[in-house]
């Protein structure tokens, strides 16, 4: 027990960590993946086919495959980023194409007549996006970009397989001192449950929401 | 006001879908004023030349002006090119529309719907926009629905606020595709008694429909289309009276007969 | 830095990712197939039962489901040995941790699939005399196997790159592969401008076969 509370401040600093790649990770993917889902359903051909390739490209490698491709490679293009921002770039790019096929699917999930109204009325392609797609795509977008910031936060865990002090390496390092495992594994365990089941239930909460559209 | 040039003008419109001609080289004026019904079979391209007007469809030739403005192409230096979003976005907004399936904004009350125009491509003040569009909306009988979703109304009182969303615009010309065709019977009335209040106000309307007495009733011209050209044109009058011009319309006024009866 | 390509050092390991690959395959097809056992029972179980079960059902899966794969491979082969005294070799103790890890997945999918069984199926079933086992062997087993086909070829490829994972514990994968050759050569570009078009091409002919398999088994086709 004197392990586990000993460690405890150690451990705090590895969840702030975890907390803050996942925190960047998930605003860079969402604004980059919204806006690569918008050109994969809306855009020309020449602008929609390069995100496809790039989304399916990023969806079809491991996570871990392209965490050690930008920490090992992108040095050598004579990019020198610290192992903390390469990371945060991999799981980006990662994540980025996830959320733009959950953007792909709400967006596309809005009825022709719904653009025909706003282009009738005047409305730019920007407009309509934002006063008549976004609203109308958030209650499918919001239950599956949920999942996505689950698993960034899951995902994030491998940030310590290239030398980052998160949540887990922390972990490690507690372990690699005490040799005690199995609490610290649960504890840990305990800590990463907390913080994506609480995520899960708000998911499931507002999956129940928005009553103006009928199905 | 000049009354010699109409107010839209198409002429030799064509436009195909793949291999599928739907518009042949259509001729068609709407004067001021007027009111202009477009009758034919399904097919016969009716409905694609109204949305070709406000550009929800592109044609691939020909021309069709609304107030003297090709709404089609940007036409400089004797080259036609097709317009940008922005170009597009300000002529559709003097062409308003109201939809078979009533399109309006699910997310939006009654109000909101029509305000929508008012303020983000009329920018007008909210204040004003919210008078203006609940004015409308008291003019199509619907002041004690203002805060209703789409979901809490009828068909009928849905398509009222379409109209309403459209006419807030101050539109130049009015399109309406097939407006009764998706209510029920005995909800066709109470939207098309403010289509006939819109006519004698002087908007110009042009109305794609398959409600006969109502075209005969309300139209300064019927337009009857067939194989995506205008086949017979003229005052209801000379187009329900005497059908002896045309074979095909004769069928078809037939057919339809044979359905309302 | 100028950095001159030379693959001829990734060739001359070839074999270690051949052979990886046909380990990282072997170890997701282990996986499924247990995760597949693992998920329909716990699916069928949790139909009808009581709530004190179907609270431990949930429990597993919402576990599973919430904690990142990484710390479940760590702790199935360090931490439950600490405690039980005992100890399995590491590519045993990673077929474990994917397997439940898949099973709790498969629980949603298969317990979705049950549902999506039409009920007149059933009432057809025992309209024709039936009996409860017969109905499940020949109705809605089979029925379901093929609602649920495409949620499980999307599981396996999944599998399929998280078999990634096991090169922490040294289980000589596709992944270890590549590390290997990495820290042996330093020829960093070239293993992982080979080994990523590896697991992509791998993962779309999988997908590729799959989808022709669920359309042979698509419903309504013969």
């Amino acid at each position: 027990m004197n392990v586990m509370i000993n460690s405890l401040p150690f451990l705090w600093q590895g969840l702030l960590v975890t907390l803050q790649v996942s925190a960047i990770v998930v605003v860079a993917a969402f604004v980059l993946g919204i806006s690569l889902g918008v050109g994969l359903s809306f855009g020309p051909r020449w602008v929609a086919w390069p995100i496809r390739i790039y989304s399916d490209l990023i969806r079809g490698l491991p996570l871990l495959v392209l965490i050690f491709s930008v920490y090992y490679m992108l040095p050598l293009t004579g990019v020198n980023v610290t192992s903390f921002w390469a990371a945060i770039f991999a799981l980006a790019a990662f994540q980025s194409a996830h959320v733009a096929e959950v953007t792909r699917g709400a967006v596309q999930s809005i009825p022709p007549g719904q653009h025909e109204a706003g282009k009738a009325i005047g409305l730019t392609f920007g407009q309509r996006m934002i006063y008549v797609v976004f609203p109308q795509a958030l209650r499918r977008f919001l239950p599956p970009w949920i999942n996505t910031v689950v698993s960034t936060v899951q995902g994030s865990a491998l940030v310590s397989l290239v030398g980052i002090v998160d949540l887990m390496l922390a972990i490690q390092q507690v372990i690699g001192r005490t040799f005690k495992p199995m609490p610290m594994y649960i504890l840990g365990a305990l800590i990463y449950f907390a913080i994506n089941y609480a995520l899960s239930l708000i998911s499931r909460t507002l999956e129940a929401r928005f009553a103006y559209v009928r199905e | 006001m000049s009354v010699s040039e109409p107010l839209v003008k198409v002429r030799g419109v064509t436009k195909a879908f793949g291999s599928n001609n739907v518009l042949n080289g259509v001729d068609l004026d709407v004067p001021r004023g007027s009111v202009v019904s477009i009758i034919g079979a399904s097919g016969s391209g009716k409905t694609t030349l109204l949305r070709c007007v406000n550009l929800l469809e592109s044609y691939d030739s020909g021309s069709i002006e609304v107030d003297g403005v090709e709404v089609g192409y940007d036409i400089a230096d004797g080259r036609r090119r097709p317009r940008g979003e922005r170009d597009l976005a300000r002529i559709r907004a003097d062409i308003g529309m109201v939809f078979q399936m009533f399109n309006l904004f699910p997310h939006l009350t009654a109000t909101e719907n029509v305000m929508l125009g008012l303020r983000k491509v009329r920018g007008m003040a909210k204040a004003e926009a919210r008078a203006t569009a609940e004015q409308w909306l008291v003019r199509v009988g619907l002041g004690d629905k203002l805060a209703s979703l789409p979901i809490e109304m009828s068909g009928g009182q849905q398509q009222r606020v379409g109209i309403a969303r459209a006419v807030a615009m101050n539109p130049k010309v009015l399109l309406l595709d097939e407006i009764t065709s998706a209510l029920d019977p005995e909800l066709v009335g109470e939207v098309l008694k403010v289509v006939r209040e819109l006519a004698r106000d002087g908007m110009t309307m042009m109305l794609v429909t398959h409600e006969m007495s109502f075209a005969r009733d309300v139209s300064s011209r019927v337009v009857f289309m067939d194989g995506g050209r205008v086949a017979v044109e003229g005052t209801p009058r000379e187009v329900f009276g005497a059908p002896a011009q045309s074979e095909r319309l004769r069928g078809f006024l037939a057919r339809i007969e044979l359905r309302e009866v | 830095m100028q950095y001159h390509l030379n693959y001829n050092f990734v060739w001359k390991y070839a074999d270690r990712l051949a052979w990886g690959l046909v380990l990282s395959l072997e170890l997701a097809v282990i996986s499924i197939a247990i995760g597949c056992v693992i998920g329909l029972t716990l699916a069928v179980l949790s139909q009808g039962a009581r709530r004190p079960v179907r609270f431990v059902i949930g429990m597993y899966v919402e576990f599973v489901r919430n904690v990142p794969l990484l710390l479940l491979v760590y702790l199935v082969f360090y931490g439950i040995p600490s405690i039980g005294g005992f100890a399995y070799d590491a590519t045993t103790s990673f077929v474990i941790t994917l397997s439940i890890y898949a099973g709790a997945y498969l629980v949603e999918v298969f317990r979705a699939g049950l549902e999506a069984i039409p009920k007149g199926l059933i009432d057809a079933g025992r309209a024709i005399g039936l009996t409860p086992v017969q109905r499940v062997l020949y109705v809605q087993l089979p029925t379901m196997f093929r609602i649920v086909l495409p949620s499980l070829s999307n599981a396996f490829i999944s599998l399929f790159k998280d078999t990634s994972l096991a090169t922490v514990l040294a289980v000589p994968e596709l992944m270890f592969g590549a590390n290997w050759i990495y820290t042996n050569t330093f020829r960093i570009v070239e293993v992982w401008t080979v080994v990523a078009p590896i697991y992509l091409v791998t993962g779309f002919v999988l997908l590729g076969g799959l989808r022709l398999l669920e359309r042979r088994f698509a419903i309504g086709r013969r």
